[in-house]
Formats: structure tokens, C-alpha cells, sequence
């Protein structure tokens, strides 16, 4: 698959990239329906614009800011980022957006912040899914405050050089990718810094299952499968899955001290 | 089918997934096609059912064994793998117990078999079955990561023949046999 033309930046991957069809036709947007079919063929019924996003909690700039506006604070950069689900499966993306941590600190955290909770859109008129309560909705991500603040932690609102397609989350993403898949929550209309850990969707749907940390982990299994491998989207054998996803000399100094079987 | 899928580009983006997916989701439709067989024979009078019992039990267990086999060449045919994902993990587990029941059920399917075994511990040897597709369903509950419905519609569905057998058992006080009389 061709190359993008621009040199790789730093937090790039010179991995080939998941050709754009594959990336939106097999999706886990369980709002959009849980076969890896269903967001594509359901995303017409999502509305990325008009769309709002508010930005509350502990900051000392709470406000609720048009999506437009939100994009033009910030020059979009790409990023060709590792993503790693937590079913065993992975893509190369190449995202377009902005760092997380330029969008928070401009919303100036209070001294109370410590971690940063996501929400997603909660209208079953635009995410059919939602009339069934497979999960609770609406979708809640969170990061620990030096998480979000990583330069790895990214809003994506593009992917292949195009605007980000409803299956993968238009019109305002997170991508997380040391974290398995499920951390990167799609259609965020909420972001809030709060002092306590947010209680996320997955975590509380199976707690057993899936933590708050979620770091990608070969050695950490999932009760039902292991973790130690994964099959890249387009190939038909299986690879090592790396510690952090490969982006362990990046984000492993986050985790220091830290047991992270526990505290998978 | 599979075949046909895998030629369409119909397997999608992860090809390997889906036909593991598929085929034990065949498997387990037709064993319970299979089960269907006895009590739809009893309670319509048709023959015909007993006829493709055999074939519709062993199509079942070819492809729980193509099920298998498409999980083993995923993970590189890795004795240590499997014996982990048997003995670590209770959705292999049921899986694999599941198939290995259907084993002998499937090596004592021919007419010679059942003279040779006796009719009545030929079927009692048959009612492995019984064990065999609710582990089946069991490994099908455990298997998805959210949405129970499909496996909880195999479970109602498997529900629905034990009643149905039940209902139309042979020489029972059900309401059958009771009218049929002496």
C-alpha cells in the first residue's frame, strides 16, 4: 500500500497502513451494531455536524465549543499509529488531528484534575445500537491525567488524509495506542477533568475482563483468549503482540511502580 | 459455503476470524438440525426425518472438526498453546470437550457399528449427543464478548427439542402415548 509522501514524524509507525477499506468495513462501534459490518452499513444515520463538544470539570475554562471551532484552535498533524484491539486483531491508522494534552491545556486544568473522562453521543435516533442495552450507554472512556497528557494521546478527526468516516468515530475520536482498541471511544461530545478515576463502559460492563488501565499486554491474558498474539488486519498468520503495543519506551516511565497485572 | 465466501471476498477484513466463526456456527445448527430429527419424526409421523439424521450429525461434525482445525493452523499448530487455551480457559474447554464427544459418535455412525455395539448401547453411547451440544452452547455463550442473543437463541432453541422429545418420547405418560392406548 503506498507510503504517504510526507518524512514519518517521530510517533510514526513505518509499518504499512491498513488500506482505507479495510479500516472502515471492520469496526467495533457497538453503537452502530456489534458485527464488524454493521457500523459501516448503519453510519449514515450518525450526523457529525452541527456537533458541540463540552469541556467541563475541573478546568478554569469550562465551555461547550462548536466542532469547527474546536479543529481551527489547533494545526492538524497525521499520525500513523499501531491499533491494537483487545479481541486479538490489529491495523495500522494513519490519523489526522491534534494532541490531546494542546486541547487540555488550554482548558487549564485546576490543581483538583487527575484524570480526564470522555463521553460519547447518547441519541439512539443517530446510534440505533443504542435502543438495545448491550452496554451502559452512553459510551464513557477515561485516562489518568499524564496519560492524556502524553504526546501519543491524540484526537483524531481524519483518517487517510479524509474526513473521519461515522464507523470510525466522526466527528471527534481519541487514540490511545499503547491501549487496546476500546479506550479510543468514537463521537466524543464531552470531555471532563474530574479528581476521581471515571467509571468506564467496558470496566463496568465486565470488570473481570477489562480494566481501567487497559494497556496493551501480551503477558496479561483475557480470561477467554490469550493476549500473546495478534493477526494485523490483511494477513493471514499471527505476530507477537508487543508490550505497550511497541510503544513501551514511550509510555512504560507512566507505569512506574506500578503492578500492572493488578492493575490491568 | 466458506469456499464460496472466501472466493466472493465475502470473509471480509479477517478472513480467518469469520470462517472460524462460521463454521462453528454451522456446526452447532446442525447438530441441533440433527436432535430436531427424533421428535419431529414422533410428533408428525414422517420418515423422512430419520433418514438425514446421520448425514445432518455427521456434517456436524465435519465442520466442528474444520472448526478446529481453522483455530489450530490460527495459532500455528502450537501443542503448548492449546494445551493452555484447554485447560486455562472454560470457553476452550467446553469447545474442545464438546468435539471430543462427538468423536465416537461419528466413528460408530455406520449400520455395522450399531449391530456390533447392540442396539441399546449403541444409543445409550448416542446420547453423548445431549453432552456434546450443550457445551457447545455453552462455548457459543462464552464465546462472544457482549451481545448474548444469538447464543441465547441456541440455548431456547436447544430448550425447545429437549421439550419437544419430551413431549413425543416413546412409552411415557405424555399426553401421546396416553391417548395412543394398548
Amino acid at each position: 500500500f503506498a507510503r504517504p509522501a510526507r518524512p514519518l514524524g517521530p510517533y510514526d509507525t513505518a509499518e504499512p497502513v491498513t488500506p482505507y477499506r479495510q479500516a472502515t468495513t471492520y469496526n467495533n462501534f457497538y453503537e452502530l451494531g456489534t458485527d464488524k459490518a454493521d457500523p459501516a452499513r448503519l453510519a449514515g444515520s450518525l450526523k457529525p455536524r452541527p456537533w458541540t463538544v463540552r469541556i467541563d470539570g475541573e478546568v478554569r475554562k469550562p465551555q461547550t465549543v462548536d466542532i469547527d471551532t474546536l479543529q481551527s484552535w489547533f494545526p492538524l498533524e497525521d499520525r500513523i499509529y499501531r491499533m491494537r484491539c483487545v479481541e486479538g486483531w490489529s491495523m495500522v491508522m494513519p490519523w489526522l488531528g491534534f494532541p490531546l494534552a494542546a486541547l487540555i491545556r488550554r482548558m487549564e486544568p485546576t490543581g483538583k484534575a487527575k484524570y480526564v473522562q470522555f463521553t460519547a453521543l447518547l441519541d439512539p435516533k443517530q446510534l440505533p445500537g443504542q435502543r438495545q442495552p448491550i452496554l451502559k450507554w452512553p459510551y464513557v472512556e477515561g485516562l489518568r491525567l499524564d496519560e492524556a497528557l502524553h504526546p501519543l494521546a491524540f484526537m483524531a478527526v481524519g483518517l487517510h488524509g479524509r474526513v473521519l468516516p461515522g464507523q470510525n468515530g466522526a466527528p471527534l475520536r481519541l487514540a490511545v495506542p499503547w491501549k487496546y482498541g476500546f479506550k479510543s471511544i468514537k463521537s466524543i461530545v464531552r470531555i471532563t477533568l474530574t479528581e476521581k478515576q471515571p467509571q468506564t463502559t467496558w470496566a463496568l460492563a465486565a470488570p473481570q475482563e477489562y480494566g481501567f488501565y487497559a494497556n496493551v499486554n501480551p503477558a496479561v491474558p483475557h480470561p477467554r483468549w490469550s493476549q500473546a498474539t495478534e493477526r494485523r488486519i490483511g494477513e493471514l498468520g499471527r505476530r507477537k503482540t508487543l508490550p505497550f503495543n511497541g510503544y513501551a519506551e514511550q509510555v512504560a516511565g507512566l507505569y512506574r511502580g506500578m503492578d500492572l497485572r493488578r492493575l490491568f | 459455503m466458506l469456499v464460496l465466501d472466501a472466493f466472493t471476498g465475502a470473509l471480509g477484513a479477517n478472513p480467518i476470524q469469520r470462517a472460524t466463526q462460521q463454521s462453528g456456527l454451522l456446526a452447532l445448527a446442525l447438530l441441533l438440525l440433527s436432535l430436531a430429527c427424533t421428535p419431529l419424526r414422533r410428533l408428525s409421523g414422517w420418515t423422512w426425518p430419520a433418514r438425514v439424521r446421520k448425514s445432518l450429525g455427521l456434517l456436524a461434525f465435519g465442520y466442528a472438526a474444520l472448526h478446529l482445525l481453522i483455530y489450530l493452523l490460527d495459532h500455528g499448530f502450537s501443542p503448548a498453546q492449546m494445551a493452555e487455551d484447554v485447560l486455562e480457559r472454560p470457553f476452550i474447554t467446553a469447545g474442545f470437550t464438546a468435539l471430543l464427544l462427538l468423536v465416537p459418535l461419528a466413528l460408530t455412525s455406520t449400520p455395522r457399528a450399531v449391530r456390533r455395539l447392540g442396539f441399546a448401547r449403541w444409543t445409550r453411547l448416542h446420547q453423548l449427543v445431549y453432552v456434546s451440544v450443550g457445551l457447545a452452547t455453552l462455548h457459543y455463550y462464552w464465546g462472544v464478548k457482549r451481545d448474548h442473543t444469538p447464543p441465547l437463541v441456541a440455548a431456547a432453541i436447544l430448550a425447545g427439542l429437549f421439550l419437544a422429545r419430551w413431549w413425543g418420547r416413546p412409552r411415557g405418560r405424555g399426553a401421546r402415548s396416553s391417548r395412543a392406548g394398548p
